[in-house]
């Protein structure tokens, strides 16, 4: 159902379990966690009845057979299509990877420093509405002045909230540009928030690189994802420019081990061991960030944000064997088994050795570089996804991974893997080019009444 | 070398890796154990023989298949790294085999056999004669070829191969030192005339050459693929100081001189080095692939030589390289698939003649001259190409 405020099918035409039977995003079922039945919420809908109590809309949809009242009929269902925005963290990065990305990357124009608070409060409270799957601005897409241009874009009406989160960080170049602080940040630039060094095959493109804000849109419908863009890129205008964005589908790692482990677009599980939200205590010392100094305290519950647009180059790939393949990554294509044996999560036995007395994971194999007993046990959260923008003129791919991580500190979480990985994993070498990079540092979570980075501007 | 260097563990055709049925001799005695169970007979519509390996047993889910291709599943229920081999009736000549197969794996292996008495054996632990089975292979009207010359074939193309990858290396030590002599002299002109001719004869034997993992990235890293505090030598620097982009500072004749010497010192490693490589049939297969694989990553993007754009004289011995891996192998590759042997025949011509098309005196168009749509000919026929080719090796070893 959630669909059509005016008067589309009533209630009774959804699925036979109540769940709704249409106008869903098409899903490929990798998600155990699918949302109940009957759960589907219109943005319109909600809008629509704000203030009434939910008994009394239950009441009412069985008078009106209208579907966006019958729809708001279940609220305490609907919250498993919401991620709440506020908390001690930001949601986005341990929240259960939802299945579609759109980040972009936005340049400050202004140099004003109200400007700038102005607009993260703005961002702020439209992330509110947005994320709980209502529009944005009070008027939102329909309900405004005929005369004036709706405040809400529209094309999400009638579509529930899709796990939407929004996640903000900040780039060093809001901090600094061009020698001189900026915005009256002076000594506020986190010693962590580094200019990452240049990586061996790097290959990187200025109109994909950089930024001095950063918006990290995850949802489980595309066009949530890239609703929430648009209409944050649109308050921002006249004080910010976007400087790249990304689409990106098919989450490739999972943050919950509710989830199935998905593949990557070279055909192999990705994250069997990435960092879980049921990791408490690793997530505190690999992912939370700490506030070294008296003067980074607003990053407290925050991290930092790693994003690498990293090509694959399809067509060679595909013309590798299998074994080769499964050489380079060191598990199996089928079951994602580490190739010294046993199953997905089995741990890899690095010294388990292979005819010849060769190590039957492979020295330069991907997952030997990049596992934490070879990296002085450092771990990161990641929350990749893949992307393709299409060809690229000669008849290939435009396509690969666009990377995500979330870093404690990526002097030490990111650059010496990173840097091992571009020098020694063959799969790295041969096969990928990182085109795209982007360090942020991404704030603690707002609490309610509070904005995106508050602490860093008092 | 877009698929620059790899420190520590070259991947490349020529690493030495344990090559299907052309390396490996294991010379066991003839012992029948006769651990299988041959009651049942092979699904005849030519579904997978199961083979279990434990550390004790090696149950072959049948005892008689009909000849062609028999496709062996094997899965590891032991505790061991384990091995399944096909051996000829004399319990010492390997048909095929399947290693590193780590416990709870499964791994398939084909090998086409004709009727006849064969052995099965699985090796947990990897040592020893193994847990032996007979196989019998029953006559099925769809017998292969067999042919004992095939080996021979698979030979001569190695040792052909072998003595072009000792040509090239000559010729390239050759060319190095003339390039050298007029680098570190100042002679700009004479060093660019030679710079992309020479470097033909290294791009010709490129995966042989990568496969030293210390000698690539000294000759032939490129700027990029530096990580910070690497010296940057070898024919990439050299290129930018031949051809200089705007706001560059030229090296000194004391750089210069440094430079060169170095590259005529490594490159002596180098033909050294080849000498003693020995070549197998999958080795050249690989090899001939991964060369196709440096035309579509490096080469027809222009990103290999980004100041001197000489892209196509590297692009064209690239395909040299593999068109010779490809034509040594022919013989064996016509008995086991003449098909494939003509599609490649046929997709190297048609590659040949586009880039024919931007000849230019002895060498090429510069790569910056060319159109958009003539790039993406190119790089159509690279994959036309690159899509048969990735088969061959399978093709002549398994």
């Amino acid at each position: 159902m959630t669909g059509c405020p005016f008067g589309g099918r009533p209630p009774e035409a959804s699925g036979p379990d109540g769940s709704a039977v249409s106008a869903d995003p098409p899903r490929d079922g990798r998600d155990r966690e699918q949302p109940t039945a009957g759960t589907r919420l219109s943005r319109r809908g909600l809008f629509g009845i704000a203030g009434l109590g939910g008994a009394a809309a239950g009441l009412a949809a069985g008078f009106l057979g209208h579907d966006a009242v019958a729809a708001s009929a279940a609220p305490p269902a609907a919250d498993s299509l919401v991620v709440p925005f506020h908390g001690d963290h930001q949601a986005g990065i341990t929240t259960a990877a939802q299945d579609r990305l759109h980040m972009a990357a936005f340049d400050v124009t202004t140099t004003k420093r109200d400007e700038l608070i102005q607009l993260l409060k703005d961002w702020t409270e439209a992330a509110e509405a947005l994320t709980q799957g209502r529009p944005a601005g009070a008027t939102g897409a329909v309900d405004g002045p005929y005369g004036a241009p709706p405040q809400d874009t529209g094309e999400a009406l009638d579509l529930n909230a899709g796990k939407l989160t929004l996640t903000f960080g900040f780039g060093a170049g809001l901090f600094e540009k061009d020698g001189g602080a900026r915005f009256g940040l002076d000594g506020r630039r986190p010693e962590a928030l580094i200019d990452l060094p240049h990586f061996p095959g790097d290959d990187l493109d200025p109109g994909r690189s950089g930024g001095d804000l950063v918006v990290q849109a995850c949802a489980d419908d595309p066009q949530v994802a890239v609703h929430a863009i648009r209409n944050l890129a649109r308050i921002g205008f006249g004080k910010v420019r976007v400087r790249w964005s990304q689409l990106g589908f098919g989450r490739t790692s999972s943050t919950s081990r509710a989830q199935q482990t998905p593949r990557n677009l070279f055909g192999f599980k990705d994250g069997t061991n990435n960092l879980k939200v049921e990791d408490e205590q690793l997530l505190d010392q690999h992912v939370w960030a700490r506030a070294a100094r008296p003067q980074d305290a607003w990053m407290a519950g925050g991290s930092y944000l790693v994003a690498r647009r990293i090509r694959m180059h399809i067509e060679i790939w595909d013309r590798t064997s299998l074994g080769e393949q499964e050489a380079l990554v060191g598990r199996t294509k089928g079951t994602g088994a580490p190739l010294s044996g046993g199953e997905e999560f089995t741990n890899p036995d690095f010294d388990r050795q292979g005819k010849g007395g060769k190590p039957l994971i492979p020295l330069d194999s991907h997952v030997r570089m990049a596992h934490p007993s070879h990296n002085n046990g450092v771990q990161m959260l990641r929350r990749g996804y893949n992307y393709t923008d299409g060809s690229d003129g000669v008849g290939h791919l435009d396509a690969g991974l666009f990377f995500i991580a979330f870093v404690t500190d990526p002097r030490t979480h990111y650059v010496p893997m990173q840097m091992a990985m571009a020098k020694g994993d063959t799969l790295a070498v041969e096969y990928l080019k990182h085109t795209g990079s982007g360090l942020f540092a991404v704030p603690g979570g707002v609490k309610p009444g509070g904005y995106i980075g508050e602490g860093l501007f008092t | 070398m877009p698929g620059f260097s790899l420190p520590q563990n070259p991947r490349h055709a020529f690493r030495n890796r344990p090559a299907g049925l052309a390396a490996a001799v294991v010379a066991v005695p003839l012992l029948l154990t006769g651990c299988t169970d041959n009651t049942k007979a092979a699904d005849p519509s030519g579904g997978a023989i199961e083979v279990v390996s434990s550390n004790t047993e090696c149950k072959v889910s049948t005892g008689r298949v009909p000849s062609g291709n028999l496709n062996f599943s094997v899965k590891n229920e032991g505790t061991e790294v384990t091995e399944f081999y096909l051996l000829a009736s004399d319990g010492l000549r390997i048909l095929g085999e399947v290693e590193n197969v780590g416990p709870g794996l499964t791994r398939n292996l084909v090998v086409t056999a004709p009727a006849g008495t064969y052995t099965t054996a699985c090796k947990p632990g990897m040592e020893g004669d193994g847990i032996r089975g007979a196989l019998e292979v029953t006559q099925s009207g769809n017998q292969p070829t067999a042919d004992a010359d095939f080996q021979h074939l698979l030979d001569t193309a190695t040792a052909q191969y072998s003595s072009y990858v000792k040509d090239q290396s000559e010729q390239l030590l050759t060319g190095t030192e003339q390039f050298a002599a007029a680098f570190a002299a100042g002679n700009t002109a004479q060093a660019r005339d030679l710079y992309a001719a020479t470097r033909q004869h290294w791009e010709r034997i490129e995966p042989v050459a990568e496969s030293f993992g210390d000698l690539d990235p000294q000759l032939d890293a490129r700027e990029a693929d530096l990580e910070p505090g690497q010296e940057w030598t070898g024919w990439h620097r050299a290129e930018k100081d031949l051809f200089p982009p705007a706001e560059y500072t030229a090296m000194t004749a004391a750089e210069r001189s440094a430079i060169a010497d170095r590259m005529v010192a490594d490159t002596k490693d180098l033909v050294e080095r080849t000498k003693t490589l020995d070549f197998t049939a999958d080795a050249l297969g690989n090899g001939a692939k991964e060369l196709l694989d440096e035309v579509a990553t490096g080469k027809v993007t222009g990103e290999e030589e980004i100041w001197s754009h000489t892209d196509l004289w590297d692009f064209q011995a690239n395909v040299d390289g593999a068109r010779i891996a490809f034509e040594n192998l022919k013989p064996a590759l016509q008995q086991k698939d003449a098909a494939l042997a003509a599609s490649l025949d046929e997709k190297f011509a048609a590659l040949q003649a586009e880039l024919a098309t931007h000849a230019q005196g002895s060498g090429f168009t510069s790569y910056d001259k060319l159109a958009p749509e003539q790039v993406q000919r190119l790089a159509s026929l690279v994959d036309a190409l690159g899509e048969p080719l990735s088969r061959l090796t399978a093709a002549v070893v398994l």
